[in-house]
């Protein structure tokens, strides 16, 4: 017999998993999985990110692929769309790349400006 | 649990189920393993997403992308564009849901705008077998309060604060329905649901136990706290064998969890539900009879009073709800009443779902707030009439309600403004007629039923439906007499006040409301032995067009009964003794020259 307390739990556990099939409200970060980004090893990144956004319990996080986003010599692109903010486009990820991202820009709203496209086009 | 990055969600409503639908889902499980997805893409099988008539209809999360009319074979061009390359299928989506090239939200399209989604609110977003994701949507919380903030008297204060009536047919206050079987003392209760929905055309209340069967169990489970219950039936018909599988796993897990049996969340309180199975007799979603049923007797109806309130199931104090009454609770016990008081009409509060059918664009499920116009369900929502036609009439209420013509088109829709107009609300089948219906002949068919499914045991409906057919019959086929709308009249009249359960009480409702709204096109049958809308065979004359006839032969060769004669390269005729109005000859003519009138 379940109790009362865990019953709110299951509702906790079970609602991080259902929450894509809401309105989209919270984050939302994209890789691009075209041709391009996949063969730049999109795929690993795309795992980081969602063992990374499981790990932390982010419940208001919709991880999402795209289709080729035109610049696919800086391929793998990962997008971060925080709500109310302007787009952040990260470039060349890496798993461990993209595992900071989430941390420091999905959780602590600290843009990992490094490995930015901005940044990247200066070099 | 898993975290996956999108879930496609796959409609196993009885209508996508029966185009297949699980061939898909099998597909995308094959798929998916076959690249290597399938750790990162969940595969979910739902209830009714509402627009049958685009199905199977298969949603993909995160995009909410809607793909309609899906084939098992369109299924690996979804993995490997969508799911692997992150590329939408254009060529597969619902045409409306895209915008520009964009795709649109669900809540923007037409057919889901206007829809408030309360009672379907869980259809096609959770996985019915899977009692987790119930509880995730806020499931089991309003049991949970009950049980631990309520008194039995505060719920039962709520329910008639709610204004919530019976979505079965008649519109009985719900909440004063149970205040009599909390008042009656007894040392057992009964509650019971009525899911033998056996209205032509009405399928709300299967989608609502295919999609969502846990809303009606916890509000059993409630219902039976409220009145002081330990049991509840399920009355489900067996011409529904997916409802009653996910019933079945529903109460299962609902079992396993303490939700249902014996002290429930250590409170103390014990309720279970067990099934009963119907064999489809139409009589039997009738209260009394439902009962004589589930009590293994023959399913007729009893004279009320007693009530079941005081007296039902097993003679004891019972309350008998609608699928979809039940499935309203618990949004008003987390709610509140007011919240629920506050959407629909005076009378008439919160949504009601219809079942739309016949000749309309987006044949499916819609729920509307009360008060909504019909013009808005059948044009804004249901995308109006196919094939360039014209809308003729609106059948609400099933054999037991009414047609609703073009001119009633804009009145809000409630329980007392359809049964002003003539109609009911019944469960909400709602069959749409375009200008090539004809009136008489919806009138016989839904007879026809009546007499079929009458149960027999009081004469006004055994003979009387019976003889009333019989007329319509004669009309139908060219041989009306005046006075035949009078003797209708009067057995319709006689009917309604003497049969013995609802079901001989509305019988004449079909022929009523097409007398009082068409009566030019019995009159036409009658006295001109012509048929408006062309429909009724027997009334049909072929004739050939001796201008447009260029004598080709087609028509005459084809003639199964040797009707048609005429020299090649001249026009030919129809010997009208000999026609079996089979329609065959219109069919054959290259030039379009014969018609029936």
């Amino acid at each position: 017999m379940k109790t009362i307390q865990e019953l709110e739990e299951i509702r906790r556990r079970t609602l991080q998993t259902l929450n894509i099939r809401k309105d989209r409200s919270g984050t939302r970060i994209v890789v691009g999985m075209a041709t391009c980004g996949i063969a730049a090893g999109a795929r690993p990144v795309l795992h980081a990110i969602m063992d990374e956004v499981k790990d932390n319990n982010l419940s208001d996080v919709v991880v999402a692929q795209t289709g080729c986003i035109g610049i696919c010599r800086l391929e793998p692109i990962v997008e971060v769309y925080k709500p109310g903010e302007e787009k952040v486009t990260y470039v060349r990820m890496t798993p461990e790349k993209a595992r900071r991202v989430v941390r420091e820009h999905v959780m602590l709203d600290k843009v990992v400006s490094e490995y930015t496209i901005g940044s990247e086009e200066k070099k | 649990m898993e975290m996956y990055r999108s879930h496609i969600m796959i409609c196993k409503g009885t209508g996508c189920s029966s185009s297949n639908s699980e061939q898909i889902a099998k597909n995308f499980e094959e798929e998916l393993k076959k690249y290597n997805l399938d750790k990162e893409v969940m595969v979910e099988r739902t209830g009714c997403f509402g627009l049958c008539s685009l199905g199977p209809v298969v949603i993909v999360y995160p995009e909410a992308a809607f793909y309609s009319q899906v084939k098992p074979e369109d299924v690996h061009e979804i993995v490997t564009e969508h799911l692997l390359k992150g590329r939408v299928v254009k060529r597969l989506l619902y045409h409306e849901a895209v915008e520009e090239g964009r795709l649109k939200s669900l809540n923007e399209v037409n057919f889901y705008k206007k829809q408030v989604r309360q009672v379907l609110r869980n259809c096609g977003v959770i996985n019915p077998e899977n009692i987790d994701e119930y509880i995730a949507f806020d499931g089991y919380k309003a049991l949970t309060k009950v049980l631990t903030q309520m008194t039995p008297q505060e719920v039962i204060d709520t329910i008639k604060k709610s204004g919530l009536r019976g979505r079965g047919g008649a519109g009985f206050p719900t909440g004063v329905k149970w205040q009599f079987a909390a008042n009656s003392k007894d040392d057992q209760k009964y509650v019971c649901c009525n899911a033998d929905e056996g209205d032509p055309g009405a399928f709300m209340d299967r989608s609502v136990l295919e999609g969502d069967p846990h809303s009606v169990l916890e509000a059993m489970a409630i219902a039976g706290y409220a009145i002081g219950s330990n049991q509840g039936y399920v009355y489900v018909r067996a011409e529904y064998p997916i409802a009653v599988k996910r019933l079945k796993i529903a109460i299962g897990q609902a079992r396993d969890y303490g939700l249902l049996g014996k002290n429930i969340m250590n409170t103390g309180f014990d309720f279970d539900i067990d099934i009963r199975l119907g064999a489809g007799a139409f009589v039997c979603g009738e209260e009394t009879a439902l009962m004589r049923s589930i009590e293994g007797k023959r399913g007729m109806p009893t004279p009320r009073p007693p009530f079941p309130a005081v007296k039902g199931l097993f003679g004891k104090p019972t309350i008998l709800n609608n699928v979809e009454t039940y499935a309203n609770i618990c949004q008003i016990i987390l709610k509140g009443p007011e919240w629920f008081a506050s959407i629909g009409t005076e009378k008439s509060k919160g949504t009601k779902i219809f079942a739309l059918g016949g000749k309309i664009n987006n044949t499916g499920l819609v729920e509307i707030p009360m008060g909504t116009t019909m013009r808005e369900i059948i044009f804004d929502i249901g995308g109006g009439i196919p094939n360039g036609r014209k809308f003729k009439a609106a059948q609400t209420g099933g054999p037991s309600g009414g047609c609703i013509p073009t001119s009633k088109l804009d009145v809000p829709i409630d329980y007392d403004n359809l049964i002003a107009l003539g109609s009911m609300m019944g469960s909400g089948g709602l069959i749409v007629m375009d200008d090539a219906t004809c009136m008489v002949d919806i009138a016989r068919f839904f007879l026809e039923f009546t007499v079929d499914e009458s149960c027999g045991k009081c004469t006004p409906c055994r003979e009387g439906i019976k003889r009333m057919l019989e007329i319509l019959e004669r009309i139908c086929t060219g041989k009306g007499e005046e006075g035949d709308i009078e003797k209708l009249e009067t057995l319709a009249r006689n009917i309604k006040n003497s049969a013995l359960c609802g079901l001989g009480q509305t019988a004449p409702n079909p022929v009523l409301s097409t007398l009082k709204y068409f009566r030019d096109e019995y009159e036409a049958h009658i006295k001109e032995k012509r048929c408006p809308a062309g429909v009724c065979q027997a009334l049909l004359k072929f004739t050939i067009d001796e201008a447009l006839c260029k004598g080709c032969g087609l028509c005459a060769r084809n003639c199964p009964a040797g009707a048609i004669s005429g020299k090649i390269k001249e026009p030919h005729k129809i010997d009208q003794s000999k026609c079996l109005k089979c329609g065959l000859c219109m069919s054959k003519c290259p030039f379009k020259a014969i018609s029936k009138k």
